[in-house]
């Protein structure tokens, strides 16, 4: 395979040099490209400006005629090199750009300050560390996707205290620490405030394990504290004061979100925070925060840009009422709104006013906000990129969204009510009118009571810009509500036309025949997630032999078996991670399969003690989850987790 | 009755010999065939259970524990129609279930009639079924069937023909069908209104005489939801590897929650979720279910945005609580309402139905075995019981406190016109 890699080489008129990448084509095995967007004319040093530069050349490069050409990279001071990396922002580019020769491996490992891991147990800190010693931003993933679900243990795994452990130990500058489904100890979270004095940004989504002690430890001890920010964490909420125990001197305070706590605030804490924190964008206060402290923080806090709201129930008649729609009025740099989780709808009308220049909005956690009332609200933003909101918003809302919406990308309808299958549910109607209404939408997650392949097919046409589709079916293996068909043919029609796709829920009937689609025609796809799909191992095949670019795949609940798992177990190592869950592989194959390739951990989650007693390798696993890892079977794995 | 004596007969019967019968065109041991299945997905007692629970789903009756399977199956069975050319056609009728009441009754007959397509008209014929046990094989023994059809009917003597379905039977076939056959739907939109208003509690509210539209897709919904039961693990049929597919899935809790989804009212449906699915995060999960739990705090009173009321029925094991701000008129609290308790008051509402069909502007589910028709309730902030339907929507939504689905008897007395309806059921 020719791999070629054009350098377009500046210079300017009395010293240095500059340079940019234009493309970086296949030269990894994902074939990732190497662009740098923004930076069409690159330069730097001390005095440089645009004028003085000038191309000197440019340069498309054999992969085998890079070492000749390795004297010319050589040419460039180490600096010269980092200050380009330095515009390299995503993850898979720095990674390229490590595998073109050592020098800019080295350039690369001692420039990279942000790192991300998809995975906590497929390398380990010290690993992190040696490789990376300048990290200063960490980004960590633990628990299979599928936790969300319910369908990981709650005490799998996924802890965040070695990985503190080993970057105090190893002297790093932690300043961020992002963790998705993690396990976070108060005792980690202690060891983190303690550890690093530079520390700026917490970010922990869809964690658990922690409790206000933990965060009123880093906010007592976390000087320069910028971020705050909890997403869908269970916390144990000890008690409201931790709020209060950020010092007086604390002012950096950019971001902060605490609405997944359950339990009540120190208001007057909290409004003082907010009024010295003069740089605060982000605010969301969880629901104990009732609406004239909300009132009163908007007063003192004009310059926000995202706002989630608390408590949003009070009298529409009342002074306090008046004072917020007031204050709402000022705050016009909103654009960015969530909460309400409990509401009065006759109070809605005081957001009207920052309506217009909302880009995003997030109603998926207002139950109470209700069609009408819903409608209403969103005639009134018209400069939408992206929507929450539950399906009581109904075929009908979703119409009116897509008409007054014309900048909508993002738009996730959520069920209202998982366990009845209410009458409060959208159906293929609305998404094919968001479809048709909004041109720019590239990502979707919808919950609906009923699709079909012909909705499916117009969605494909009117939207080809999805990288995101998501569709979940309440029934999970419901046809096509017209034809009674599989809807083999809809999804079918969306991996066709949307060349961009990376990430693809699945749901409602579907034979082998879609597989064989995706198989064929997702070439970018990225995560698949499958759930009471298909009718054979050839469906499976189908998806790991034709999407190449596959990370992720998720399965549960479908007839896939051992000669599709055995089939291409290197596929395996290019990939993050497979989940199958109630398939029909078997033991003694999944065995197989960690034998034969090292570089896995093949891992069996055995909840039923019935495994214990009679270990068959004919038994069908209940749930497998397997990984590419460079460092063995982990340690901390629980009883039923069996590495095998 | 006679089914569920048959189900128990057959119980007895040896694996072995399980499926051997199937080979045979006895419709007898067709039933014990299908029932046979039923035990491979379930175990022993809980199979019945299972059985029964799904016997006492919004879509079947007591009398005729056919009903309702043959509803749902022969729905699937128009799939079938139009998706594998007829190959389960033959299956239909082996059950002796009257063909001819499925014939009488006008919504469907109207259908095939217009159509003027046989394989309607077979569509529309009842027949028992069990979700996913479907096979080649089983194909073929079906079309041996057809000649034994007319013996059948003498074999289980149902309910008279023409009273022999229930009015959601009916909406249930209709709709499916609707779905099925677009370009009949005009031709049923009128019918499916008027079966669909039947079925909906007796409200003084006056304009109760037809659907609204919106209701009218709920009842399309309803049926759906009745058909994806079959059709989800039916309509790949002829593959052999579907077999396969749906045993494995079955005994776990894909199948319950077939069953739930179509039970789509209350607590067994909630039971039944499959683990995971829908894929919502337990955060999500567990935070709007805390705010609802709020709001229930507040019983009675208008709380903020939601406004819970509990409802009661005669009858009924357990109460529900309804958010009456999710409805904004009367028809639309109705159908939730009548979704809810379904399967308390439709295995009692039967035969006397059918012949009252024509009369639109009666809106009431019946009890075929008391003769007494429910009438829904409600206590005022006064604790006085009033009929819902009494006084406008908004003034009903302030002073609702909670909400009592009676029996027409015990309603007497509530107002004037509440008697007088249960003079005319008598």
């Amino acid at each position: 395979m020719d791999t070629y890699i054009n350098i377009y080489i500046e210079r300017e008129r009395d010293r240095g040099f500059g340079f940019f990448l234009t493309e970086l084509s296949d030269y990894n095995r994902s074939g990732s490209n190497l662009k740098v967007e923004d930076n069409p004319e690159l330069y730097f040093g001390p005095k440089i400006f645009r004028s003085s530069l000038h191309l000197i050349g440019s340069a498309r490069v054999k992969k085998d005629q890079m070492r000749s050409f390795q004297s010319m990279l050589n040419y460039f001071p180490e600096e010269v090199l980092e200050h380009v990396f330095d515009f390299l922002t995503s993850h898979r580019d720095r990674n390229a750009v490590s595998l073109v020769c050592k020098s800019w491996y080295a350039v690369e490992r001692f420039s990279r300050e942000k790192v991300f891991i998809g995975n906590c147990y497929a390398i380990s800190p010290d690993r992190l560390i040696a490789r990376f010693p300048r990290v200063r931003s960490l980004t960590l993933k633990g628990k299979p996707h599928f936790a969300d679900f319910n369908l990981v243990p709650h005490d799998w795994g996924g802890y965040v205290q070695p990985w503190i452990e080993s970057m105090v130990k190893g002297g790093v500058n932690l300043e961020e620490l992002r963790l998705k489904r993690m396990l976070v100890s108060d005792e980690s979270l202690e060891l983190l405030a303690n550890s690093f004095p530079n520390f700026k940004s917490l970010v922990l989504v869809s964690c658990e394990g922690f409790t206000t002690d933990g965060l009123a430890a880093i906010a007592s001890n976390c000087r320069f504290l910028r971020e705050l920010d909890l997403q869908e964490n269970e916390v144990e909420d000890r008690r409201g004061q931790w709020l209060s125990r950020f010092p007086d001197s604390c002012t950096s305070l950019v971001s902060l979100n605490f609405a997944c706590l359950k339990g009540e605030v120190n208001l007057a804490s909290l409004e003082r925070l907010v009024a010295r924190c003069c740089n605060l964008r982000s605010l969301r206060v969880n629901h104990a925060v009732p609406l004239d402290a909300l009132q009163r923080i908007l007063a003192q806090a004009p310059q926000l840009v995202d706002l989630g709201t608390g408590s949003f129930v009070h009298d529409p008649d009342s002074e306090s009422y008046n004072k917020l729609e007031t204050s709402m009025q000022k705050c016009t740099s909103i654009t960015s709104l969530s909460g309400f989780l409990d509401v009065t709808a006759r109070c809605l009308p005081a957001i009207y006013s920052i309506c217009r220049h909302l880009t995003t909005l997030n109603l998926s956690y207002a139950p109470g906000i209700y069609s009408d009332e819903l409608v209403k609200l969103i005639c009134h933003c018209n400069k939408l990129e992206r929507l929450l909101v539950l399906d009581t918003i109904g075929d009908k809302g979703l119409g009116v969204v897509a008409s007054t919406c014309k900048e909508l990308q993002e738009l996730r309808v959520f069920p209202s009510d998982i366990y009845v299958v209410g009458n409060a549910s959208v159906t293929e109607e609305g998404l094919v009118a968001i479809s048709a209404g909004c041109p720019k939408l590239n990502s979707i997650l919808y919950f609906c009571q009923q699709m079909t392949n012909a909705a499916l097919i117009t969605v494909a046409k009117n939207c080809p810009n999805f990288i995101r589709f998501r569709l979940c079916t309440l029934n999970p293996t419901v046809p096509d509500a017209v034809t009674m068909q599989p809807l083999d043919e809809g999804f079918g029609a969306i991996v066709k036309s949307c060349k961009g796709l990376k990430r693809l829920s699945v749901s409602g009937l579907l034979t082998d025949q879609v597989f064989l689609y995706f198989g064929r025609y997702a070439k970018q796809l990225e995560m698949l997630s499958i759930a009471f799909a298909g009718d054979s191992d050839k469906g499976m095949l189908y998806v790991l032999n034709g999407c190449k670019k596959l990370k992720k795949l998720e399965i549960r609940d479908s007839p896939f078996g051992n000669v599709a798992l055995l089939a291409d177990m290197g596929k395996y190592e290019t990939m993050r991670s497979l989940w199958m869950s109630s398939c029909e592989v078997t033991l003694g194959a999944c065995k197989t399969l960690a034998q034969k390739m090292p570089k896995l951990n093949v891992e069996i989650i055995n909840e039923s003690d019935q495994m214990e007693d009679s270990v068959d390798d004919k038994q069908k696993v209940e749930k497998m989850y397997l990984y590419r890892t460079l460092v063995g079977p982990r340690k901390d794995a629980p009883d039923f987790v069996w590495t095998l | 009755m006679g089914l569920f004596s048959c189900l128990t007969k057959n119980k007895q019967i040896p694996n072995s010999e399980r499926y051997s019968s199937s080979k045979s065109s006895s419709p007898i041991n067709l039933c014990c065939f299908y029932y046979s299945h039923f035990q491979d997905y379930f175990s022993g007692q809980q199979a019945i259970l299972h059985f029964i629970d799904l016997m006492s789903t919004p879509l079947l009756d007591v009398d005729g524990v056919g009903h309702g399977n043959a509803t749902l199956m022969s729905s699937s069975a128009s799939v079938d129609c139009v998706s594998q050319s007829g190959s389960g056609l033959k299956e239909c009728n082996f059950l002796g279930l009257s063909d001819c009441s499925s014939v009488d009754s006008s919504a469907v007959s109207n259908v095939s009639v217009e159509n003027k397509n046989n394989l309607n008209l077979k569509a529309t014929e009842l027949r028992l079924g069990l979700p996913g046990s479907r096979s080649p094989e089983r194909d073929s023994d079906f079309s041996l069937l057809t000649s034994g059809k007319l013996d059948e009917k003498q074999l289980f003597p149902l309910l008279p023909s023409k009273d022999g379905i229930c009015s959601l039977t009916q909406k249930s076939i209709v709709s499916g069908n609707k779905r099925g056959f677009s370009d009949t739907v005009d031709g049923f939109s009128e019918i499916k209104s008027s079966v669909f208003t039947e079925g909906k509690w007796m409200f003084n509210a006056t304009g109760s005489d037809s659907g609204t539209p919106q209701s009218v897709v709920e009842a399309k919904l309803a049926g759906n939801a009745g058909l994806n039961v079959i059709l989800s693990n039916n309509s790949s049929g002829a593959q052999p590897s579907m077999k396969k597919e749906v045993s494995t899935r079955a005994p776990k809790e894909g199948h319950n929650k077939m069953n739930g989804s179509n039970n789509n009212s209350s607590a067994p449906a909630a039971k039944a979720q499959v683990v995971g699915w829908p894929p919502i995060r337990s955060f999500r999960k567990n935070t709007l279910s805390t705010t609802s739990k709020n709001n229930d705090e507040v019983d009675g009173k208008p709380g903020p945005g939601a406004l819970f009321v509990k409802v009661s029925m005669d009858g009924a094991p357990y109460l529900r609580k309804v958010d009456l701000r999710t409805y904004s008129t009367y028809q639309e609290l109705s159908s939730a309402l009548e979704k809810m308790f379904m399967c308390f008051t439709i295995r009692k509402c039967g035969s006397q139905e059918a012949p009252d069909r024509e009369m639109l502007g009666e809106n009431k589910l019946k009890d075929l075995l008391n003769g007494a028709d429910y009438v829904l309730t409600f206590e005022d902030k006064d604790g006085d019981w009033m009929l819902v339907g009494d006084v406008p929507w908004e003034m009903f939504i302030e002073s609702c406190k909670r909400l009592k689905i009676m029996k027409g008897s015990d309603a007497i007395g509530l107002a004037p016109r509440a008697m007088e309806k249960s003079k005319n059921q008598k």
